[in-house]
């Protein structure tokens, strides 16, 4: 249940800006891409094209083709919100939704999408706590407010709620920047093992953190302030950190820029 | 999480990412439809009233939208769509009187608006004769509201410092804080009555345009002091503490760090609430008693007030003093506009700019 | 960080990001008294020796804060003495005769039940058009108006906010009272039958209660707008991302995120309206041709209101037939009281999931 991405000849802009310049890239399904680059380099924003959350904001529009196995995300006819249903999104900060209990949240998206029998919502719950490693932590309180619970808790309880509508792919923009270092961990030892389902694309300012969880690593670079970001190289995680082929990635990974 | 049991209906995982969606075309299709069935209906039924037309037309765009919708693209999207409708049309409902007032005040008000309308007072000029203006009008407005502003601004917000930066959670602040909400509730004309029986049956006063400034000051405080509360809320206690740990003692920090932060926020909030006393009627009904020649003296016999000069213009019920009320309204509306505009350049002006 | 990279500016309000962000006169001007300081604070460390200045400002702030406590606390003792005063010398039964007769020489006899019940059937009537209108109008410009045009909206929403009360009071009297002859006989005909709607005397002018209550409604539509409009953009971007990602329609992102956010602020902005409808004079005084009657046939001229009462009778009224004003004046802010009260009620008991950060 995990699908590749094909990504070709992308441009996205908020408003007259292009903030993302003609990328093309492929991520492979069942493993974990990691997004890198100096702040404002449009990693985050090409990540949102990715589940058409982009476009959300005022004024902002995508050019390009977004295959998800054979079709184009951007495609006639392509219904923004089921692409959203199948591409799910954890953000930089954890947001479960403040008037909803544990279980609602979990619950939000298979409400949504109109599950209404009790005893599929009760299993689903269950599954995707557990699945985010959240289900001993939380199952006596199931139906206190999910805003009661501790950051990298809420931050695993927004991975619960994404995951239960059994998403395609799974995108992280920032998961942990908000988190202590044993939360972080609690995460990074979760993406391991959601990879096993899932095709997953996290942008991080870590480094240490792309190299611990991903597979395959993409740079992403902007040659000034105010020029659009681009793909430099993408490339298995070793290699980009060992051997990269671009001067720009081996001078940004070892810390003499950016 | 391989075994699925509870895929959604229309699941991701089988259902291909297209939905069937309703053409383009569809709404604006929907539209002449309702609109050609209501003209059809009403000409049928002989329905005078272009108004339900209107209405049938929009019951007819509604429903039918949404059963297309629900045909065609599933519950969910058609209930999108139908809360869409429903926004538009409440839109489009209220969009209806609001302009309609504003137009027909434009209208009624421009043909009589001249430099003899804001230069003249109605002295000698009987209800039924055209001409005469609301300078008289006016200036007593300006007096008045000036007058009031003068006392409770600085009252209101002085009180409003003391709430934040002195008595927070003391008896009086909880005292004071308690009564300026009550106060925010006494209708204008119970304000008006109180300063009538107090101030001018009890202490033997003129019924003078100082009269009606006294009702005012009490609708204007409350307003004052909440909305600086709410701005000197704002200043980040960083501020406060970066000044206080300077040794600069403490009124030095909140006169010269936290009100110059919060200025802008204040002089809206206080703009505001003149736009909220300039339109009040029922108190300078009472107190101000109105007269129809110029008296620039607040302190001493009736004054007049501009939206005083649109209630007796319209009891008058001629049609020159009809039109007379419509251009006093017309005026009040450009008075309060510009002190709306100008309290966004201020807050515009003050905002920081770094932000941006 | 400030480049696009993260996308949407996140959500603060900018109207409050406006006042936070420090002004940069603030810390200059501070830095500059600095200056003086050392002499200042260095043989002045202990307690007890206050500053001048401080006092002074101490004192005078706090010293608003009491007059602004005695001139409230004088206006009730004030109030509730006339009143009782009043009530002391009525002949009827306050709270039900159906009459007010104050005038020198006959005996006096009034009561308030016919001013409040058209009060509050006026307002209620004028909520019941006016909050799902204004809500639906608020979401409009929030979430579904193009950019451009919802700015431009928002300002004229702001502005009819503002328009004085007379204003409306003249434009429902030459405006709207001739055209509510046709929705009048309109409701007569198809829905008499619920009684309320049915007229007594066809054809009547339709200076009534329900004409009243339709122009209350038009008149604080745009204040239940604008501040339900100013709530709805507070709602923190990142709880409509999140029913967004899960691919949530717009309305159900609206349905799990922004009402329920929002639902103690609309509450506020109603009760807000109510309280302008319980209270306005002027509006009212226009448009209705006062009777004390009080009837069911909303739509049937007649009817009165407690503050269009004072309005119309305060010039007539002498010694304790002005008490008896203020008797109903303090009905008037009562009922207004306990509006607000009921209001600050329900948001204290939904507080928990207002914070935007909790």
């Amino acid at each position: 249940m995990a699908k590749r991405i094909d990504v070709s000849g992308l441009n996205a802009y908020y408003g007259n800006f292009r903030a993302v310049e003609d990328i093309s890239m492929t991520v492979e399904p069942r493993s974990v891409t990691a997004f890198i680059g100096p702040s404002g380099c449009g990693k985050s924003t090409f990540l949102r094209t990715l589940n058409r959350m982009h476009e959300v904001v005022p004024g902002a529009r995508v050019e390009g083709k977004v295959m998800l196995d054979n079709e184009d995300l951007y495609g006639n006819g392509i219904d923004p919100v089921a692409v959203r249903r199948t591409v799910g999104m954890v953000f930089q900060r954890p947001n479960p939704f403040p008037t909803m209990s544990i279980k609602e949240n979990v619950a939000a998206g298979l409400k949504l999408n109109g599950v209404r029998n009790k005893k599929m919502v009760d299993e689903a719950v269950e599954r995707s706590l557990k699945g985010a490693n959240l289900w001993n932590e939380v199952k006596d309180r199931l139906d206190r407010p999910g805003a009661g619970l501790s950051g990298g808790q809420q931050q695993r309880l927004c991975i619960a709620r994404a995951i239960a509508v059994e998403p395609q792919v799974l995108l992280m923009d920032e998961p942990c920047s908000a988190l202590d270092p044993i939360s972080t961990l609690a995460i990074e030892d979760l993406i391991g093992e959601l990879k096993e389902q899932f095709t997953i694309v996290i942008v991080t300012h870590n480094m240490q953190q792309a190299a611990r969880v991903s597979d395959r690593t993409a740079f992403f670079n902007l040659s000034a302030v105010g020029q659009p970001g681009r793909l430099i190289e993408i490339d298995a995680t070793e290699k980009i950190f060992s051997n990269p082929s671009v001067q720009a990635t081996e001078d940004y990974i070892s810390g003499r820029f950016g | 999480m391989s075994t699925i049991t509870t895929s959604p209906r229309r699941s991701p995982l089988n259902g291909s990412l297209k939905e069937r969606r309703l053409p383009r075309w569809a709404p604006a299709a929907t539209i002449v439809v309702a609109v050609a069935l209501a003209v059809g209906l009403g000409l049928g039924l002989d329905i005078t009233s272009k108004l339900q037309w209107g209405l049938m037309a929009a019951i007819f765009f509604v429903v039918g939208q949404y059963l297309l919708a629900r045909q065609v693209e599933g519950p969910r999207q058609a209930k999108n769509g139908l809360v869409s409708s429903l926004v538009w049309v409440a839109f489009l409902l209220a969009l209806l009187p609001l302009f309609g007032l504003l137009y027909y005040t434009i209208s009624k008000g421009a043909g009589v608006i001249n430099g003899t309308f804001l230069t003249h007072s109605m002295n000698l000029i009987s209800p039924n004769q055209v001409g005469g203006g609301l300078y008289h009008a006016l200036i007593a407005t300006l007096e008045q509201v000036g007058i009031a502003t003068l006392v409770a601004a600085p009252l209101g917000i002085l009180t409003a410092v003391y709430l934040v930066e002195y008595g927070t959670g003391g008896p009086l602040a909880k005292a004071v804080s308690f009564f300026v909400d009550v106060m925010t509730g006494v209708p204008s004309i119970v304000a008006g009555l109180f300063i009538l029986t107090f101030w001018i049956v009890i202490l033997d006063q003129q019924y003078t345009g100082f009269a009606g400034s006294l009702a005012l000051m009490i609708l204007m405080l409350p307003v004052v002091v909440r909305s600086t509360e709410e701005m000197l809320k704002l200043v980040p206690n960083e501020l406060r503490e970066a000044s206080l740990a300077l040794g600069v003692p403490k009124w030095l920090t909140i006169l010269r760090v936290v009100l110059p932060t919060a200025i802008g926020g204040i002089t809206t909030g206080v703009m505001l609430a003149i736009a909220r006393i300039i339109g009040e009627t029922a108190p300078i009904l009472m107190l101000v008693f109105g007269t129809d020649v110029i008296n620039t003296n607040p302190f001493k016999d009736p004054q007049s007030s501009l939206p005083l000069y649109v209630y007796q213009q319209y009891s008058a019920g001629t049609d020159a003093s009809e039109a007379r009320a419509w251009g006093g309204a017309l005026v009040l509306i450009a008075l309060v506009m510009l002190l709306n505009l100008v309290a966004r350049g201020i807050a515009r002006w003050k905002a920081p700019k770094a932000s941006r | 960080m400030d480049t696009p990279d993260t996308a949407p500016p996140q959500d603060v309000p900018p109207s409050k990001d406006d006042l936070l962000v420090d002004s940069p006169k603030g810390p200059r001007r501070g830095s500059g008294t600095s200056a003086t300081v050392p002499a200042l604070a260095g043989p002045q460390r202990g307690r007890g020796k206050v500053r001048i200045g401080d006092r002074l400002f101490a004192g005078s702030s706090r010293g608003s804060g009491i007059v602004l406590l005695v001139v409230m606390a004088a206006i009730a003792v004030f109030l509730t003495i006339r009143s009782v005063n009043a009530i002391s010398h009525d002949q009827g039964n306050f709270l039900t005769t159906f009459e007010w007769n104050t005038q020198e020489g006959a005996p006096l006899s009034f009561g308030i039940a016919v001013l409040a019940f058209g009060t509050v059937v006026s307002a209620v009537i004028a909520m019941i058009i006016a909050v799902p209108v204004a809500i639906g109008v608020a979401l409009f410009i929030s979430h579904y108006a193009p950019r451009r045009m919802a700015q431009a909206l928002g300002y004229v929403i702001d502005l009819l906010a503002a328009v004085p009360s007379i204003v409306y009071g003249l434009w429902g009297a030459l405006f709207l009272v001739p055209h509510m002859l046709g929705v009048n006989a309109w409701l007569n005909q198809y829905f008499g039958w619920t009684y309320i709607f049915g007229q007594s005397q066809p054809g009547a002018q339709p200076r009534s209660l329900f004409s009243v209550g339709v122009l209350l409604a038009i008149m604080i539509l745009p204040i239940i707008t604008a501040v339900s409009r100013e709530i709805f953009l507070q709602v923190p971007r990142m709880y409509e991302e999140a029913a967004l990602a899960l691919g949530a329609t717009r309305w159900e992102v609206i349905r799990t995120s922004v009402l329920p956010f929002a639902r103690s602020g609309i509450i506020s902005a109603s009760m807000l309206g109510l309280g302008r409808a319980l209270g306005e004079t002027m509006a009212v005084a226009t448009v209705l041709s006062p009777s004390l009657l009080l009837s069911f046939h909303l739509t049937d001229p007649g009817g009165s209101t407690i503050a269009q009462n004072i309005a119309t009778q305060f010039g007539e009224s002498q010694g304790v037939g002005r008490d008896a004003l203020i008797a109903s004046g303090l009905v008037l802010f009562l009922i207004t009281l306990l509006v607000n009260g009921g209001a600050r009620l329900i948001i204290a008991r939904r507080k928990e999931y207002s914070g935007a950060n909790a």
